[in-house]
């Protein structure tokens, strides 16, 4: 299984580290909502599909990654920094002028 | 007060670095294997939106021209640079002093300068099996069109980082962890043995 990381290009996955659930949104941390909590630890979508999840890119470039991997087929739609601030860094083509 | 001495620098491979022709080269050796000791090896890295003042400050000081794109680099036989990482280089010089040059002109709001020139060991393969060598090492694409001349690339080799830069058509330096840099080197000694080593 290879997964296009959008600065080193295509890496086996060994190189890669799931860091979970993509959907996830922390509370601040100072809120009080215990729901909003609860939801954060333990709620998950587990969809037999699409399926938005982080990675990290630890034995390469180490940079957070944000992907859509199919849970059925593993097929990865997209993959972009988790951070989406480094588009003018982003991968050229391999070997190509940039 | 005493007079500082300067410390002597030791190599990590010493006990394990032969000088001499190994393993099968009665056809000829088709890998050079050398350690090129650099005296500075810096990492710098660029905070977000602080990219392009990055690059300027090492052109400034090493002259050095990063080539756009991700893992661009260049290298001039002394001086060595190029991406690992968005907005991160290595920045490697035969001579020592490099952090303190840099110290002065990346300033806190550009970013940040980590001198790892006692922390990582510069290993160079060169010859014409350097990069089948190697592809047994690395789950990367070697070949020339995908890996240019002066391109740097991070992966690691059972879990030990390495830093490759291409610095020739069949040339790369790699750049481990100091404290695993006697078994990669080793390990590279024996996986060049069936193409037949030198040792310089
Ligand atoms: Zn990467």
């Amino acid at each position: 299984m290879l997964i296009t990381c959008p600065y080193c290009g295509p890496r086996d996955v060994i190189e890669f580290t799931y860091q979970g659930d993509g959907n996830r949104e922390r509370p601040q941390p100072n809120s009080q909502d215990l729901d909003a909590w609860n939801a954060y630890v333990y709620d998950r979508l587990n969809p037999a599909g699409d399926h938005n999840e982080i990675w990290q890119h630890s034995g390469g470039c180490r940079t957070h990654l944000r992907m859509v991997r199919n849970t059925l087929t593993h097929e990865i739609s997209s993959t972009g920094f988790a951070r989406g601030d480094h588009n003018a860094a982003a991968r050229h083509k391999a070997g190509g002028k940039s | 007060m005493a007079e500082r001495q300067i410390p002597e620098r030791l190599s990590p491979l010493e006990p394990v670095f032969h000088p001499g022709s190994h393993g099968n080269f009665e056809h000829g050796v088709d890998v050079i294997l050398t350690e090129t000791r650099p005296g500075s090896i810096l990492q710098l890295a660029a905070w977000p939106g602080e990219e392009k003042r990055l690059i300027e400050a090492i052109r400034k000081v090493t002259g050095l021209a990063l080539p756009d794109g991700a893992g661009g680099g260049v290298a001039d036989g002394a001086k060595a640079v190029f991406g690992f990482a968005p907005g991160k280089f290595t920045v490697a010089d035969a001579a020592e002093g490099l952090a303190a040059a840099f110290a002065k002109v990346v300033t806190p709001a550009i970013g940040t300068v980590t001198d790892l020139s006692h922390g990582r060991t510069a290993i160079r393969i060169a010859g014409p099996k350097a990069e089948w060598v190697l592809a047994k090492f690395f789950a990367i694409d070697f070949a020339l069109p995908a890996f240019p001349i002066g391109a740097g690339r991070s992966t690691t080799h059972h879990d030990v980082f390495a830093q490759i830069q291409r610095t020739g058509a069949d040339q790369f330096d790699i750049y481990v962890f100091r404290s695993f840099a006697r078994s990669f080197w080793k390990a590279l000694c024996h996986a060049s043995d069936e193409v037949g080593y030198e040792v310089q």
